[in-house]
């Protein structure tokens, strides 16, 4: 069963998300990946003003591809996340509480999550035609001049996530192989 | 001699990388739909199952199967008795920004690998050329994700390593990319060679049907090995857990030096991209 979420998300409901969970995600979340991440976390630490309010935010690390007539968006699968590990500990500090991306996260990162609170979802990589469908709106509110890698501000509606860790640490890439691999001896 | 002009080369190249990013092979389609219906794991196959809606929906609506439609990899075979009227290699990087463009395909490459300026156009193309007996010429497009591509190894192994030591480095750099790939992945191993023909000949193992084999059985087999071992990784789709971690593993191999057993692993995701045409 799929957990529905409206965005923003925040501390209370991260605190139920349990890694293994599906949910599916209405209301704003935000673009960014490599080149976004390096200006906000310059920008922090300047201690300048940020060009959004991070509080509750949910970045989607995404560059998606341009978008035809008529569409919300192009195809939006998500980027691998560990480019952004050096970047996230300063952004969930200032209170972001979700990231969407696939693969790995180092331990500060998750060290962050635990003490702050956060969650990692996954989408799934690969898929960006079929998640664009679930973005209804999206309009650049940062960084313009960066392109696919501007900060987009975008309206999704049911969008289809994994979390993969949440705020306790737990790990579905660890628990989800162990339960796989754990069937087969079951089986033997 | 047979006279082409770069504009048909242009406008080939054009086509397939529109083509390349909207519709999956169907070698690769294939071993995705053999997966979803032998995986034991539920998660695991409920993914290959949106993996499958998702190329079915790029292919009807006309939007790209992922939105890292790649460094443009542009394999080239010349025939030494065609003569390209114009210069080859411009046509090629024009038929790139076009493409792209016309597409509406993402421009990921920057100018610099320090500076990184997105150069705008997708160009330059990554262009592999060969030189052919006859007067064709064959163009093979294969854009490249890089959350597969920064995940690929190579290493000088040593003659003594023999085949067990490019079995662990293989499985190895399988396990260390985990989750980070977009499992399920293709495999691309090259053996033998220098250093840099290694690497080339791991890439080129990922433009061979995903469904075929070495020709050498004793290579054919390593592959089935090789598969099973990371099939048994228990990664899966995505990272989430299952049996399906890799869709193949292709080997390409070349005689070598007396000193040296050269290793390359190029990883490629569940969308691996390739189409050709000889003209
Ligand atoms: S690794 Fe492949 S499937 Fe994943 S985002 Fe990159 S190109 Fe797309």
């Amino acid at each position: 069963m799929e957990i529905k979420i409206t965005l923003p998300l925040t501390k209370d409901k991260v605190k139920e998300l349990k890694a293994g969970d599906s949910c599916l995600l209405t209301g704003v979340m935000y673009t960014g990946r490599d080149a976004a991440h390096k200006r906000l976390f310059d920008l922090i630490k300047e201690g300048k003003k940020l060009p959004l309010d991070i509080k509750d935010s949910t970045f989607y690390f995404v560059g998606p591809t341009p978008k035809k007539e008529g569409e919300a968006i192009g195809s939006a699968g998500p980027t691998t996340s560990y480019r952004m590990d050096a970047y996230s500990p300063a952004l969930i500090a200032l209170g972001q509480t979700g990231m969407i991306g696939k693969g790995k996260r180092n331990d500060d990162v998750i060290k962050a999550m635990k003490k702050y609170g956060a969650v990692y979802f996954g989408a799934i990589g690969g898929c960006g035609a079929l998640l664009s469908k679930c973005i209804k709106r999206s309009e650049v509110v940062a960084y313009e001049d960066l392109g696919t890698e501007a900060i987009h501000r975008l309206e999704v509606e049911n969008f289809p996530v994994v979390v993969v860790i949440d705020s306790y640490g737990n790990n579905l890439y660890e628990t989800g192989k162990k339960a796989y691999l754990e069937s087969l001896k079951e089986e033997k | 001699m047979r006279e082409l002009s770069a504009e048909i080369i242009a406008n080939t190249v054009k086509r397939l990388c529109i083509e390349a990013n909207l519709r999956l092979p169907k070698d690769i389609k294939a071993c995705i739909e053999n997966s979803f219906d032998t995986e034991p794991w539920a998660g695991a196959k409920d993914i290959l199952g949106k993996i499958i809606e998702n190329y079915t929906i790029a292919e009807n609506e006309l939007k790209p199967i992922c939105q890292d439609t790649g460094a443009a990899c542009v394999f080239v075979k010349i025939g030494q008795d065609v003569h390209i009227n114009g210069n080859l290699t411009d046509a090629i990087n024009e038929g790139v920004r076009q493409g792209y463009k016309e597409g509406f395909l993402r421009k990921s490459i920057v100018n610099d690998p320090i500076e990184r300026i997105n150069t705008g156009d997708n160009t330059p193309a990554m262009i592999y050329y060969d030189i052919v007996e006859g007067d064709k010429v064959e163009i093979t497009l294969a854009p490249k994700g890089f959350g597969s591509e920064n995940m690929s190894r190579i290493k000088m192994l040593k003659p003594s390593d023999s085949v067990e030591g490019v079995i662990d480095f293989v499985v190895d750099t399988v396990m260390k990319a985990g989750s980070n790939p977009c499992p399920p992945i293709v495999v691309g191993v090259g053996i033998g060679g220098t250093f840099d023909k290694c690497a080339y000949l791991a890439k080129k193992a990922l433009l061979r049907e995903a469904q075929s084999e070495n020709p050498v059985p004793y290579y054919a087999e390593l592959e089935r090995t090789l598969l099973n071992k990371i099939n048994a990784l228990g990664i899966g789709p995505q990272g989430f857990g299952g049996k399906t971690t890799a869709l193949a593993v292709n080997i390409e191999t070349m005689p070598t030096h007396i000193a040296g057993l050269p290793v390359a692993v190029n990883i490629n995701c569940h969308v691996t991209r390739h189409v050709k045409e000889v003209i």
